[in-house]
């Protein structure tokens, strides 16, 4: 009689076609916000006659990011009094950690698209396919975020990566951005190869995809061969790698940073960062948690060489842009730290650190952004010599950041620094925080290289070379005009003094503004930051 | 730990200068350059008259004879990590605390910029802040916080108003420090966390963290990450070579804040944190760093005397004279970390006056080489005499601040570490000779034909220096009211190391033989500096005997301890 409900079973699932789960739409509904948003805005534009005009695709992006936030929130809220739950039949999860990334990426985005705003009105870009990309490649970073099975990370990996690749690829008029997506693309698509490949070993070696069940296998079964699991795992590590620029896998991004159009640069810096990390610390602390003597080791190799690599080479660059590249890779053995901790106290920091450093680093490139002039060409550590005196403003922002990314106190790199060197000491890897504090000491040389550029005053007549001139378009300045206000080609209003570049433009302003002060105020008062990051955990804790 | 006091007075002080720097920042642009200046320094200098008023509040509101921290002030500042905002005063910091606040508002007025005047000022007061925040602090991360948040204004004080390569002066400084904050950072968050896995409790307070048990090898690795910070910062010899280039390169107001008062945080951390933390790392390793103290005496000395550069002197000078402060402080005896504590208050006075008159011979003259200049005396008769008396009170003259706190080290040294005190003693022969020659060449001599109209010190140069010289003289003739605050605080964190490394001193090193024979007070400091005379003759004599009662008892004590000591 055990056999009929079986059977039942068996005969349901052959009369409907596909077994439907579930779905609680508060768990993917930021997601489905930021989708919904660029398909909106791209459905939009296509239905005009001329393109959307910029002012109303960055409105609608914000709109998007602030009602995907708000969303979260919510989330956040149902987390705190319900707990954390997995939906759609296992697929996606519901927790802290997941909230925590949302609010993150979507934070990212919204900056993003501000900073983002002056640069399509300096380059003269029409159309909304900045903004609808963007909105797409950050969905795919929240999807890696919630994601509770390899192939949900897998799909939002992809979803990141290939609006990534377009968007690196953004500026047409520049062959090194065309250069920089063609190689994003191809080790992008190598690492994901790789990455479908570890699925595939771990797949092969536990029977299932999905996290949880992977962790639960793990648990139940010891075992004795494990060689199949273990080069899945390691496979896993490389295709994270690629993500998250970690040495060796960090090939690409000096040129990729270089290459493509700045604001990209650093929301790819700040949400392809994420994304990696999020579903590289929810694999690996929490589904190969058992494994951790296994995995530990080699990502204490990774992160020790990420971090001296990227604080070491970083000294030799002479482009702004490659050398915020390789101070990323630097950063990235900062998280490292965390995850290589395998606890709870390493994920929250690692989260923490990632919170913080993506408004340092979108607020950094906004101002390389400006700095860089028309044509995005300017990104010569020369350039910043003297700025402080043409425009003091957008001068004393980069040396807030920079010095928040040396971890300066009263900053939110501090903050992030020390916890994930508290992370690291518990976990009992001293010695690798002794590494990265000591690369941080080396990373802080080339961050107060930019900032002395910036205070030494500028030979003589180098406040008039072709950025003010390119930018006050025709308008002819005159000796005794003290003040010049000019109407650019694209519409932006430049106001400047006669010795200095334009004046910011007021999105740039906005968001580069919005990143000096949550890196200075939550410096100061950290607590609202850190509370949160220490809810936001994982729902197989370790 | 006695009632807290209502007011928050270290609180305050810490944030009167912060705030006074957001008030000057934010002050409007549309002021003229001069009103703005005249402004921003009214600002500034009331701002700083007012933190030094609350100073001289709180060194009379404390209580004299009471070791521990006073004025405590708790607040949770990140309760994830263990962090709080926890401050308070005791004898060691309490004059350091003076010793800023009388030298801020000083620095600012003896030493004015001509441009930028505003982000000077703001910087300065950050700066300030930034100072009280560390003398202060009772939280590890918390003095991390303030400890590495000096770096700032000072680099950018170098940068922006410095003379010379001062870039590269700025940066090496900053990274120099920021290199040895790293190992200070992770140190501190082991500490930590060693506590933690003891207690259960992550906490950074170092009132809590004091009962960590640490075994030996722990304490000396931790010993060795605090001291690469607080060596740098110093500076101990070999890890000064960023100081002369950085004192030399900065502004006068800059270079009296740098070699004064920022000098003294590596030496007040040695004190409060490797003292009271790694005890028996610091016994052992005592050897080690005040050989590195003596060396920086004689390499100090040695190189001053062979600088043609003012500025450099004064440099190397106070790397002689921190020389000093570490023999004191890991000689171990009350006495000796009593005057390493005395010396830094003395070295920030005296280096803060030699920094001032020699910018202001740079005002008139536009040079610090010694051979470009000649016969000043003559037209400038009050810069020279106070000149004068400033550099007697470095070489250490009786009657002048130096004298008191070199006399204490040595003496206190000599009892515990014979032979670097006899090493260290030619320090100061030394230090006489560069300071000597240098006031020669400047000074005597009939003035050349760029001399003669050398302009003498005005008004305010001197109202500048007046509170100094006559700090200079009054803790020369009557320490007594310093010594009896700092001594407490210096016998209970002498008590400590010896507690915990079961190290058995010389009894009149402890406090003086009538403390031995139960009889002296707290501040038996005139009692315990005649001990000191007294058991140096005991062991000049060698094993004679003694008749009288009290001598025997000395004799007896020394003989005894020189057994036990390793």
């Amino acid at each position: 009689m055990n056999l009929l409900p079986s059977l039942a079973g068996m005969a349901a699932a052959a009369t409907s076609h596909l077994a439907v789960p579930h779905i609680d739409y508060l768990s993917i509904l930021p997601i489905m916000i930021m989708l919904g948003g660029a398909v909106a805005i791209i459905g939009w534009s296509s239905l005009l006659r001329r393109p959307l005009d910029v002012t109303w695709v960055t409105s609608l992006t914000v709109l998007t990011a602030t009602a995907a936030l708000t969303m979260s929130l919510f989330q956040w809220y149902s987390v705190l009094h319900s707990g954390a739950h997995t939906h759609i039949d296992g697929a996606v999860v519901m927790d802290g950690f997941s909230v925590l990334v949302s609010v993150l990426v979507t934070c990212a985005a919204f900056v993003s698209a501000v900073v983002g705003d002056s640069w399509l009105r300096r380059e003269d870009v029409r159309g909304p396919e900045y903004h609808v990309l963007m909105l797409v490649s950050a969905s795919g970073a929240m999807t890696m975020g919630v994601a509770n099975d390899l192939i949900v990370v897998f799909l939002g990996l992809e979803i990141l990566s290939i609006a990534l690749y377009v968007l690196a690829a953004f500026n047409p008029r520049r062959a090194e951005s065309g250069e920089a997506a063609l190689k994003y693309f191809v080790l992008g698509a190598f690492s994901s190869a790789v990455f479908v490949y570890g699925i595939a070993l771990v797949y092969g070696a536990t029977g299932t995809s999905n996290l949880p069940q992977i962790a639960d296998y793990l648990a139940r079964n010891v075992a004795l061969h494990d060689g199949l699991l273990l080069a899945g795992l390691a496979l896993l590590l490389v295709g994270f790698g690629f993500k998250i620029a970690a040495v060796p896998f960090h090939l690409w991004t000096p040129d990729v940073y270089q290459g493509s159009p700045t604001p990209v640069t650093g929301f790819m810096a700040a949400v392809a960062k994420a994304g990696g990390f999020a579903a590289l610390l929810r694999v690996f602390v929490s589904s190969f948690h058992l494994l951790r003597a296994d995995w530990q080791p080699p990502v204490w190799v990774l992160a020790c060489i990420t971090l001296v690599l990227g604080a070491v080479v970083a000294l030799l660059q002479q482009d702004i842009k490659r050398m915020l590249a390789y101070s990323s890779i630097n950063h990235a053995g900062f998280i490292l730290l965390g995850l290589q901790a395998a606890t709870a106290r390493g994920v929250e920091a690692s989260l923490y650190y990632l919170f913080v450093y993506s408004f340092m680093v979108i607020g950094t490139f906004g101002v390389i952004s400006l700095v860089a002039g028309r044509g995005d060409r300017d990104h010569g550590l020369e350039t910043y010599r003297g700025l402080a005196s043409r425009q003091p403003w957008l001068a004393g922002a980069l040396v807030v950041l920079l010095l928040a990314q040396a971890g300066v106190p009263f900053t939110t790199g501090f903050v992030a620094k020390l916890e994930v060197v508290t992370a690291a000491v518990h976990g009992g890897s001293t010695a690798l925080a002794v590494v990265a504090m000591v690369t941080a000491a080396i990373a802080a040389f080339f961050y107060l290289r930019v900032g002395v550029l910036m205070y030494t005053p500028a030979p003589a007549g180098a406040g008039e070379d072709g950025t003010v001139g390119e930018a006050l378009g025709d308008a002819a300045p005159s000796p005794d005009d003290p003040v010049l206000v000019g109407v650019g080609e694209a519409g932006a209003i430049t106001v400047g003094t006669l010795s200095s570049a334009p004046a910011v433009p007021a999105g740039a302003a906005f968001g580069i503004a919005l990143c000096v002060l949550v890196t200075v105020v939550f410096g100061i008062w950290p607590q609202p930051l850190t509370a949160f990051a220490h809810h936001a955990t994982l729902v197989l804790a370790p | 730990m006695g009632p807290s006091t209502t007011f928050p007075y270290l609180t305050t002080l810490v944030l009167l200068p912060a705030g006074a720097a957001v008030a000057c920042a934010v002050m409007p642009k549309s002021m003229s350059e001069r009103a703005q200046r005249r402004a921003v320094l009214t600002v500034g200098t009331l701002a700083m008259v007012a933190a030094l008023a609350l100073a001289v509040t709180i060194a009379v509101e404390f209580r004299v004879g009471d070791g521990g921290y006073q004025m405590q002030s708790v607040h949770q500042w990140m309760p994830q990590l263990g962090v709080s905002w926890h401050l308070g005063v005791d004898g060691i910091s309490l004059f350091l605390l003076l010793m800023a606040a009388v030298l801020f508002p000083l620095a600012l007025l003896g030493a004015t910029v001509r441009q930028k005047s505003r982000s000077y000022v703001v910087w300065l007061l950050v700066l300030e802040a930034a100072c009280m925040g560390s003398f202060v602090s009772l939280d590890l991360i918390l003095f991390f916080v303030f400890f590495e948040l000096t770096l700032v204004p000072v680099y950018f004080i170098i940068v922006g108003w410095g003379s010379g390569r001062r870039a590269y002066a700025a940066v090496k400084f900053f990274l120099y420090t920021f290199l040895g904050s790293a190992f200070l950072l992770v140190g501190i968050v082991a500490v930590a966390v060693i506590h933690d896995q003891q207690t259960g409790h992550l906490t950074f307070d170092l009132v809590a963290l004091q009962s960590t048990h640490l075994g030996l090898a722990s304490q000396i690795l931790l010993f060795l990450a605090f001291t690469a910070a607080f060596a740098v910062k110093a500076p101990i010899f070999p890890f000064h070579t960023w100081s002369p280039d950085a004192y030399s390169s900065s502004p006068t107001g800059g270079a009296v804040i740098l070699a004064a008062v920022m000098a003294k945080l590596g030496t007040y951390g040695v004190i409060r944190f490797d003292l009271t933390l790694f005890p028996r790392a610091v016994v052992d390793l005592a050897p080690l760093l005040l050989t590195l103290g003596v060396i920086g005496i004689l390499y100090g000395a040695i190189v001053a005397c062979a600088q043609r550069d003012l500025k450099r002197l004064v440099a190397y000078s106070s790397l002689a004279h921190i020389g000093f402060i570490v023999l004191g402080t890991f000689a171990l005896s009350t006495e000796a970390v009593t005057g390493g504590v005395l010396q830094m208050v003395n070295h920030g006075l005296v280096t803060a006056a030699l920094f001032l008159l020699i910018g202001w011979i740079w005002d008139r003259r536009r040079t610090w080489r010694t051979d470009e200049l000649r016969g000043l005396q003559r037209p400038a008769p009050i810069l020279a005499a106070m000149f004068t008396v400033v550099m007697m009170a470095s070489i250490g003259l009786p009657g002048l601040n130096g004298f008191v706190g070199e006399f204490l080290v040595l003496a206190g040294t000599f009892l515990t570490h014979r032979w670097w005190a006899v090493v260290a003693t030619t320090g100061v022969v030394l230090a006489a000779v560069y300071l000597l020659w240098a006031f020669q060449r400047v000074f005597h001599h009939a003035p050349g034909p760029e001399d003669e109209h050398t302009r003498d010190l005005g008004w305010r140069e001197t109202a500048v220096m007046v509170p100094l010289i006559g700090l200079i003289i009054f803790l020369g003739v009557y320490p007594k009211p310093v010594l009896d605050r700092i001594t407490p605080t210096v016998t209970a964190l002498v008590h400590h190391v010896d507690a915990a490394t079961g190290r058995v001193q010389p009894p009149v090193a402890n406090g003086g033989v009538a403390a031995a024979a139960s009889t002296a007070a707290a501040g038996g400091t005139r009692a315990s500096t005649a001990a000191s005379a007294l058991t140096a003759a005991c062991r000049h004599h060698g094993q004679s005997a003694w008749v009288d009662g009290r001598h025997v008892v000395c004799h007896a004590a020394v003989t005894t301890s020189t057994r036990r000591l390793p």
